[in-house]
């Protein structure tokens, strides 16, 4: 019996000897923020909610850094390739030029861009339909404005940003085709002050609603509609909490669910270079919860933005894709 | 007599040296304060900048241009003007370089690479020599237009870059620059490029201009009394702008260094402060070429640590930023220093 005990305590210690390597190995990952940081309340605090997650559901390793400037951004993704990580996201368009030569020189070391494609074969691309939720909020404003005039404030003026500005224009067109959208573009995602000021000349312009697609800068257009009395929409994050009644619903993009996502199929073994889109039908771009502006938009608006999303599912709608 | 100049000598050196332990000491303060284990941080920040060859390089790449821009502004400081322009000289520098790395392809590299290296630098030395030739001429005070031409060169190159010269990505970036403009990396895969010894050059060329030249003994005499200079026969006005001009020139060789050697392409916005880091160079160096490249060593080092410290651990890397301005407030606190260490000699 004492014999047969130790045997299985010794097959046991043998086979978890064998078993070990592979579960103790847990992945590791790395993250890159765009500029702007954390804190931003917006896009990048996205990607650190989804890592955060990951951490916490499973159990990968996880270390990020928040580069000083664009010009850092090759260095980063050196440094953490050269760690051997299992997977190093990057957030932004803003890395992409570093990231096609880096992918390149490390062939072996897998790499997720958020936002923008890298065509290499080391690299899963994560991009959104961020033209198609823009819509939905365009529709909203149309019918929101009491002046018939609405605004956009960008960050910088490249064409990911003119896709959420396109979007806008054609579901505030859509909804109402006497609604004029006044355009303004920061250039910089990281300066709430110029925010500020572009959305207060928008308001003093006539514009009783501004939407931003513009990160941290966006955080000054919501002050500004705060202090100047006026409705905000905010973009990427759920911004509504930012000032409740004042920040109508949020462009939702679910940059968390992306790099949940993308952690996890590293976990299960299913990394798949490419590109992978997150639209509407999948709840990857969308209106936020309404939480604090439940009353106070009609019926009716609900059901218009509600029947523009299954008319943009169902194909009845096309909204142009500038990118295409 | 030989005993007094040995005194003095020794304290040129010990006022920097005392400012950057000071420095630290107080910067630990701050490390606990924020719940963090002061010898750890220092620890990672000092393995990470000198531990390994390799990070040595990634040190000696991050001072290259800061050895440019402190050059730049001690150079200035020697014939008494204040270059706060640096950073826009640099900017012109960089994109006049990479304009000739990207536009003249097909050159032979013995012919391209010297090309964009004198263009760059050649674009500071004229972004420069503006505000030197208004205070020549009109008696506008530097440091005024050289603050003003560095928001215009900012505009300008972003303007270049983002409009007319765009590349093809989302990116606010030019072109790259080609094959035959680039300098030659030293140490793969670390970034650090033959443009260090261009930096240890310019030093050395500085260090000739103004103690082995008549022109340079011209800038000095200038830069210490201007009515004493301009009675001893000397043209303050044409000293004036020629200062301007070669402080311009080596900050317009920080940028040439950073798009040839480091990004290959002109970022927009790329510089991060180089040239504002130059005043502190130059200061923490008591302007001299010798002292400004430990000076910028030691900012390299910080640099190259505390972006290993944010990748690495969760010690946030403003703290480092505090040690560099505690650096910078001591050794403009030098009379303070000054009188502790008389108190200890006298004790």
């Amino acid at each position: 019996m004492r014999k047969r005990i130790g045997l299985i305590f010794v097959m046991v210690l043998l086979v978890g000897l064998i078993v070990s390597p592979a579960y103790a190995q847990t992945p590791r990952i790395g993250l890159i923020f765009a500029e702007g940081g954390l804190g931003d309340q917006s896009f990048n605090d996205a990607a650190y909610r989804g890592l955060m997650q990951a951490k916490d559901e499973l159990g990968v390793d996880v270390v990020y850094v928040e580069p000083a400037d664009i010009a850092e951004m090759e260095e980063h993704q050196r440094a953490y390739a050269d760690l051997d990580l299992d997977l190093i996201i990057v957030i932004g368009f803003i890395h992409q030029s570093a990231l096609v030569e880096v992918s390149a020189d490390y062939p072996h070391i897998n790499f997720a861009i958020v936002d923008d494609v890298v065509d290499n074969p080391n690299v899963t691309s994560l991009v959104f339909e961020e033209h198609e939720g823009s819509f939905l909020v365009g529709v909203l404003a149309g019918l929101m404005s009491e002046t018939n005039k609405v605004g956009f404030v960008g960050g910088m003026e490249v064409p990911l940003i003119r896709k959420f500005e396109v979007g806008f224009v054609e579901g505030a067109k859509y909804a109402n085709p006497n609604v004029e959208v006044l355009v303004n573009y920061a250039g910089s995602f990281g300066d709430p002050g110029r925010g500020r000021e572009l959305a207060v000349s928008q308001n003093e312009r006539g514009a009783d609603i501004v939407y931003h697609a513009a990160g941290g800068t966006g955080s000054g257009v919501i002050d500004a509609a705060v202090a100047n009395g006026f409705y905000a929409i905010g973009v990427d994050s759920d911004q509504d909490y930012m000032a409740p009644g004042i920040v109508l619903t949020s462009m939702v993009k679910r940059v968390d669910t992306a790099v949940f996502e993308v952690i996890k199929s590293v976990v299960d073994g299913t990394l798949e270079a490419g590109v992978r889109s997150f639209g509407i039908e999948d709840g990857g771009v969308g209106t936020s919860e309404f939480t604090y502006t439940k009353d106070l938009i009609p019926e009716a608006v609900f059901d218009a933005i509600e029947d523009a999303r299954d008319k943009i599912i169902s194909g009845e709608i096309v909204v142009s894709n500038p990118l295409q | 007599m030989q005993k007094r100049i040995k005194v003095t000598r020794w304290q040129e050196i010990a006022t920097p040296l005392a400012a950057v332990v000071l420095a630290l000491l107080v910067g630990s303060g701050f490390i606990l304060f924020v719940g963090e284990n002061p010898l750890t941080a220092y620890r990672i920040l000092f393995v990470e900048s000198f531990g390994s060859i390799r990070n040595l390089a990634t040190t000696l790449q991050r001072a290259t241009p800061l050895m440019f821009t402190g050059l730049a502004v001690a150079f200035g400081y020697r014939a008494g003007l204040f270059n706060i322009g640096a950073e826009g000289q640099l900017y012109i520098g960089a994109f006049a370089a990479a304009w000739v790395g990207f536009t003249f392809t097909g050159l032979p590299r013995l012919i391209h690479l010297p090309l964009a290296i004198v263009v760059g630098m050649l674009g500071g030395a004229f972004w420069g020599s503006i505000p030197g030739y208004l205070k020549a001429k009109l008696g506008i005070h530097e440091v005024i237009n050289t603050i003003m031409l560095n928001f215009i060169a900012l505009y300008l190159t972003d303007w270049l870059a983002t409009g007319p010269f765009h590349g093809g990505s989302w990116v606010p970036e030019t072109a790259r620059v080609s094959a035959t403009a680039a300098l030659t990396r030293l140490y793969p895969p670390t970034r650090l490029s033959t443009g260090v010894f261009l930096a240890l050059a310019a030093a050395f060329v500085a260090y000739l201009i103004l103690w082995k030249t008549k022109q340079g003994y011209e800038l000095r005499a200038v830069g210490l009394n201007p009515q004493a200079a301009e009675y001893g026969g000397i043209n303050v006005a044409k000293n004036t702008i020629i200062a301007m001009a070669i402080s311009g020139a080596f900050a317009g060789l920080a940028g040439t260094e950073q798009i040839l050697g480091l990004h290959n392409r002109f970022i927009v916005r790329f510089s991060a402060d180089l040239g504002f880091m130059g005043v502190a160079v130059a200061l923490l160096g008591k302007n001299h070429p010798v002292g400004v490249i430990f000076a910028a060593i030691l900012f390299g080092a910080l640099q190259t640590g505390s972006a290993a410290m944010d990748r690495l651990t969760s010690v946030p890397r403003e703290l480092i930023t505090i040690i560099q301005a505690l650096i910078i407030f001591f050794v403009a606190a030098e009379y303070l220093i000054r009188r502790i260490l008389r108190m200890k000699e006298e004790a």
